[in-house]
């Protein structure tokens, strides 16, 4: 009964961040977002349930950051207003889709630079000593800050959780054209216990509640995003989606689904009245 | 009897560490030595491995938890490395994010010790919107400095000059009517008094305007002493091409009308042997500079 609560949950967060992006998406053909967007279509699983089992843990999230913002309950009035450059907006508008932010969660936003958000998430944790997420996608973790962010934390025994959403590509080259090396190798020699994954949420769950007891630790999740690194763009339908797979799972998931695609609607048409 | 710099900056950040329970920064810094004698040896120091360009996201990521946390950069050269989040993320954050990053980054210089540790990148800095930058030589400055970072939530420079470290001096200005107004930043602040004693003895009469505040400028004292000289001669330990001096120079001769120039190292890079040392502006070459603008 739990766990059937969990992923009902969980497939409420997926569907909010899915029907959120598709707005984001409608917005961007409008010509109504002034800077570029970062979407999350198809990596939802990934958040939306590690969300549920780091309710207190501090949040940086890298440019493709809507997913955690959403799954975490950050405000989306002010996100909506940040992607359309409106002072309202959770960065006043300036920062736009990569750098946003919800200091209520908190979930920390950073400059926009890739992977930049994990020596930020290691030095909160260190100073703070608070738990901490970090999330970012598999190029990002191929920065050298990052490898060697890996390593201090191992180090330092730091509570942090960092979760690879490893898409396979970065832009649109794949891991294996960029390397030979997998970064969960690397950071299990640095000292992390690490952990390699599908996006399935009750694998994600089983995994993650076991890694939260041994922090600080790595799950490297492979997950399929549906559109362009930047935009809206699709170079045709996606190898799976996670989200038509737990409607057979989860009951009542038509109705759930409809409900919450109603609400980010009726959210996105209030905000779109202050331009 | 009188403290150094080196003993002031030790006693900084003894209490910033300890009465605080503040952090502080840097690789190698417990080592012998405790850089130069000016790292205290007490509780909250945390030592970096040599991963510069991610160290610097992991301070920052200190003062998003609320910290004021300071960091050692042994050798400013090192900063080419560490600045990518300093740049990107201390600098901007305020603005962008209205999330403040207030690192005291204190970054060490040094003459003559070849291409790879004698840098002095503080114009670098003046450049990018959202830093505060100093070059304090004296202990009261340094203390000013200090005061300043702790009044303030931005990241914040400390170009500091090994040459600094063993003295007591206070600088003074003046404001007398001259020929001519020097006004040295970093290392070139020991330079200036040969230099003006010589002059004098050619007749030449020169004020003397410190510079301590680079980034907001502090230039006051600067226009004082100008107003009552023919010219102006901002001289700086790091490179004259596209630096400090010359930002400075342009400042004060659109705001007086007077010709200001600058002076600092020639542009080829700095190496160890004495043919290729590229230095801080000596007492003769200040006297051969100031000629050259006067005649």
């Amino acid at each position: 009964m739990a766990e059937q609560t969990n992923l009902e949950e969980i497939f409420r967060r997926m569907c909010l961040i899915r029907y959120f992006e598709l707005q984001v998406a409608e917005a961007v053909k409008g010509n109504l977002t002034p800077g570029p967007v970062y979407l999350s279509v198809g990596q939802e699983a990934i958040s939306a349930t590690i969300s549920t089992l780091t309710k207190d843990f501090a949040v940086f999230t890298q440019h493709r950051g809507h997913s955690a913002y959403l799954a975490y309950g950050g405000d989306i009035e002010r996100l909506i207003d940040e992607l359309l450059g409106l002072r309202t907006g959770c960065c006043g508008g300036r920062g736009g889709s990569p750098c946003i932010q919800d200091l209520d969660i908190p979930m920390y936003g950073h400059h926009g630079l890739i992977g930049e958000n994990i020596p930020l998430a290691t030095g909160y944790s260190l100073a703070s000593s608070r738990p901490t997420v970090a999330y970012f996608g598999d190029a990002a973790s191929e920065e050298d800050y990052a490898l060697a962010t890996f390593g201090f934390a191992a180090t330092h025994k730091l509570p942090i959780l960092y979760v690879c959403e490893d898409n396979n590509l970065s832009i649109l080259t794949p891991i294996d054209a960029r390397r030979k090396w997998n970064v969960y190798e690397v950071t299990t020699a640095m000292g992390l216990k690490s952990m390699a994954i599908e996006d399935e949420p009750r694998l994600i769950l089983e995994t993650v509640s076991g890694l939260l007891d041994e922090l600080p630790a790595f799950v490297n999740i492979w997950t399929c995003r549906h559109l362009w690194h930047v935009g809206i763009g699709t170079d045709g339908p996606p190898e799976r989606d996670r989200i038509a797979e737990m409607r057979d799972i989860v009951p009542n998931a038509e109705e759930i689904e409809g409900e919450i695609q109603a609400r980010v609607r009726e959210l996105w048409q209030r905000q779109l009245q202050k331009l | 009897m009188a403290k150094t710099v080196a003993e002031t900056i030790k006693e900084i950040t003894r209490r910033h560490l300890n009465d605080n329970n503040e952090l502080l920064f840097g690789q190698a810094i417990t080592a012998v030595g405790w850089v130069n004698n000016t790292v205290p040896n007490c509780k909250n120091i945390v030592e970096f491995p040599m991963s510069d360009v991610s160290n610097m996201g992991i301070v920052c990521g200190a003062a998003i938890a609320g910290k004021r946390p300071m960091i050692v950069i042994r050798f400013q050269d090192f900063l080419w490395l560490n600045n990518s989040t300093l740049v990107n993320y201390a600098a901007k954050s305020k603005d962008i994010l209205g999330t403040p990053t207030p690192i005291f980054v204190r970054a060490l210089a040094q003459e003559n010790a070849g291409c790879v540790h004698s840098g002095i990148l503080h114009s670098i800095f003046m450049h990018m919107p959202g830093f505060r930058v100093c070059s304090p030589m004296t202990p009261k400055e340094y203390e000013e400095g200090w005061d300043d970072f702790m009044a303030h939530d931005d990241p914040m420079i400390v170009s500091e000059h090994r040459t600094s470290f063993s003295s007591t001096r206070e600088f003074s200005n003046t404001d007398n009517e001259a020929d001519i107004t020097l006004m040295p930043i970093s290392a070139a602040r020991f330079n200036v008094d040969a230099a003006i004693e010589q002059l004098n003895l050619e007749g030449i009469k020169c004020n003397v305007a410190h510079v301590m505040w680079l980034k907001p400028l502090k230039k006051d004292h600067l226009l004082g002493s100008l107003a009552n000289s023919r010219a102006g001669l901002v001289i700086d330990a790091t490179f004259e091409i596209c630096g400090a001096a010359q930002s400075i120079a342009y400042e004060l001769m659109l705001e007086t009308g007077k010709p200001v120039k600058a002076f600092g190292l020639e542009d080829r890079s700095v190496g160890v042997s004495y043919e290729s040392r590229n230095e801080t502006p000596s007492a003769e070459k200040i006297v051969a500079a100031v000629k050259n603008i006067l005649c």
